[in-house]
């Protein structure tokens, strides 16, 4: 349960520092379009946690969660997020790009489906070089609706490429998320594992927010890819948060606060639902809280601790240069 | 020095780099395409089988494949057999591989080889004879091989090889039979220097891929009929460019004649003119005339076919037009 308290805390720094993004956009220190993974956290923790940093990742437009999970300096994503000269790739790539190349994060496709291949042709070097290693792909289920999905799954059950593809479903209702079959508005299909049935791809579904079983699911299924069975595909469910309903992420329902995990009904009204059904915090926090582990003075402390973790982050990130003019014509090519 | 044909030499390279690149591999391999010359080959298949991968048609899942290999330390080539086809894949070549090296502000590289034979074809009609050149000009990050020939394909494909970056060899059908004396060993040919072909005084005709060949023809012609002389430039790689070897030609000649097989409208003898009237202004005796396919579609039938061709006669003919000015 300690571990359990530790993760908590993840997941907090990752929502504060995500609300804090979106404080700095809404103030114009960053302009355009971005995306948050808020409701999101157990996900990335619950697989990242399953998967040594020897691994392989890619991830997508929505990635701050992935990569703070994977265990990127958060001061080099907020920089990188605010186009500064520290950022993770040097304020190149922005909230859209950011990756992480030292950490095996090589580059981030923002477009949807467009990591999906290359996540296979790195697992294909790497059955070529025949090291144990295996990639993880993240998606959301938007791209199941791509043609290159399609492609990929064809051409990586073919040749059992070591890949661990997550699809991300953040539109599921809250009773939905942990079984059956859940029709998606884009898709034909009656449930997104039945997609990948057909190449022989085992499909998993997942609540997207209980970390526990998440990385239980994953540490099984690493293990399955890296035998040489082949690709594996996991739908994790989340429901969606209702700031990301609109274009541009917002604040809704103001920042989250800790009390809700005790008091849900506490929330405004517009987060309220989501608050007490849906949101990984809140429903980890009931968890220790009822095995006696997580106390409301406990969690207070505990955020406290988290938002000035997150304050020293923003206020590091800020003070740095813009990525500088003179450099805007570096790295078009490679140098021989 | 033996005489190998376009398609014996590019097979020796493809031997050569295999021998000494234990990463170079081909998913699919299809050298040669429908040419008679594809048999050719035979000898990199017998010998390379492994490194071969038989694959699905299904372009942009090979494209961002080959991105992925390539950024883990393969140096993939996908053959995407026609420059046509391309299109199936795309958004992996310009919108992908060409922006990682770039987006990780020079942390990734991507040093993987798209391969496609390009030109327009008899019969071929409008969607197999696409000549992409010009759009991917258009993409910064892709380094852009149009071997003219035997030696040029075999020492260009090396350094293709050994390239750090993104590369777009695009071979041509019908050049696979051309035949020509190739050193036995063939060095790497850098990318960036543009080959004098022919020398000459009065008229610069920059031409690449298969229209080289039609271009020391239409020189050969205009010598013999009306005296004058042409120097024939064949610049190699698009990206990176050799302007200088173009600009010093046109100073020393003052009229300018791009011939080349893509779409006139924004095509490389746009971009061709656009440069040397930059840096030529001064030195140029009259305007620069363009023979490109013009802003339509391939026709099917022959009549058609022959309206719209780069053809050597094409080529004189906008020769001694400028040639009149002085």
């Amino acid at each position: 349960m300690s571990a359990l308290r530790e993760v908590l805390r993840r997941m907090l720094f990752m929502r504060r520092f995500e609300e804090a993004v979106i404080a700095l956009f809404e103030r114009g220190d960053f302009e355009g379009h971005y995306h948050v993974y808020i409701g999101q956290e157990a996900t990335a923790l619950g697989a990242l946690d399953a998967i040594p940093p020897t691994d392989y990742m890619y991830t997508t437009h929505r990635n701050h969660g992935h990569l703070l999970a994977r265990g990127a300096d958060p001061t080099g994503l907020m920089a990188e997020i605010l186009g500064k000269v520290g950022g993770l790739v040097g304020g190149r790539g922005g909230s859209y790009h950011a990756a992480w190349p030292e950490g095996l994060v090589p580059v981030t496709s923002a477009l949807v489906a467009g990591n999906i291949p290359q996540a296979a042709g790195t697992a294909l070097a790497i059955k070529r070089k025949g090291t144990d290693q295996l990639v993880v792909c993240w998606f959301g289920d938007g791209a199941v609706e791509e043609g290159a999905f399609y492609e990929t799954m064809n051409l990586s059950a073919m040749w059992k490429l070591p890949v661990l593809y997550l699809c991300e479903n953040n539109s599921v209702p809250a009773p939905y998320r942990a079984m059956g079959q859940y029709p998606s508005s884009t898709h034909a299909a009656r449930s997104l594992t039945d997609v990948v049935a057909p190449f022989g791809i085992p499909g998993h579904v997942v609540d997207g927010t209980d970390y526990e079983a998440v990385r239980q699911l994953v540490t099984e299924l690493a293990a399955r890819c890296r035998q040489g069975d082949g690709p594996q595909f996991v739908e994790a469910r989340t429901s969606r948060w209702p700031g990301s309903y609109g274009l541009w992420p917002a604040q809704t329902g103001g920042p989250f606060d800790v009390r809700w995990v005790w008091e849900p009904a506490g929330a405004p009204e517009e987060v309220r639902e989501w608050t007490a059904s849906s949101d990984p915090i809140v429903l980890l926090g009931q968890r220790l809280a009822a095995a006696g582990q997580l106390d409301p003075e406990g969690l207070s402390q505990l955020d406290q601790e988290v938002k000035g973790e997150v304050a020293t982050v923003v206020e590091e990130a800020l003070a740095q240069e813009d990525a500088p003019a003179a450099q805007t014509l570096a790295h078009v090519f490679a140098d021989r | 020095m033996p005489t190998m044909t376009y398609a014996e030499a590019l097979c020796q390279s493809l031997l050569d780099t295999c021998e000494a690149e234990p990463n170079l591999i081909f998913i699919p391999a299809a050298f040669g395409g429908l040419s008679p010359h594809a048999k050719s080959f035979a000898p990199f298949y017998a010998r390379f089988r492994d490194r071969i991968y038989p694959a699905p048609i299904s372009e942009i899942a090979l494209c961002g494949i080959g991105v992925g290999a390539a950024i883990a330390g393969l140096r993939p080539v996908i053959d995407v057999l026609s420059a046509s086809f391309l299109y199936q894949g795309i958004a992996q070549v310009v919108n992908e591989a060409a922006n990682v090296h770039y987006m990780t502000d020079g942390k990734t590289r991507c040093p993987v080889i798209f391969h496609a034979m390009q030109g327009v074809l008899p019969g071929e009609a409008a969607q197999h004879n696409r000549c992409l050149s010009a759009e991917l000009w258009n993409s910064p990050g892709l380094e852009i091989v149009l071997p003219a020939s035997p030696e040029d394909a075999a020492g260009l494909w090396k350094t293709a090889v050994a390239s750090p970056n993104p590369t777009v060899f695009m071979d041509h059908q019908l050049l696979m039979g051309m035949t020509a004396e190739v050193p036995a060993h063939v060095e790497p040919i850098p990318f960036g220097q543009a080959r004098v072909v022919r020398s000459g005084r009065d008229v610069t005709v920059v031409a690449t891929l298969a229209v080289v060949e039609r271009a020391v023809r239409a020189a050969e012609q205009v010598e013999a009929s009306d005296s004058i002389s042409v120097e024939v430039i064949d610049p190699r790689t698009l990206v990176p460019f050799d302007e200088e070897t173009i600009v010093q030609s046109v100073r020393k000649t003052g009229r300018l004649v791009v011939a080349d097989e893509t779409i006139r409208s924004c095509g490389v003898a746009a971009e061709v003119v656009a440069r040397v009237q930059e840096r030529c202004w001064g030195d140029l005796k009259g305007p620069i005339q363009r023979v490109t396919l013009p802003d339509v579609p391939i026709p099917f039938s022959r009549p058609q076919e022959a309206v719209v061709a780069v053809t050597p006669e094409k080529i004189a003919q906008a020769v001694r037009l400028v040639a009149r000015y002085q």
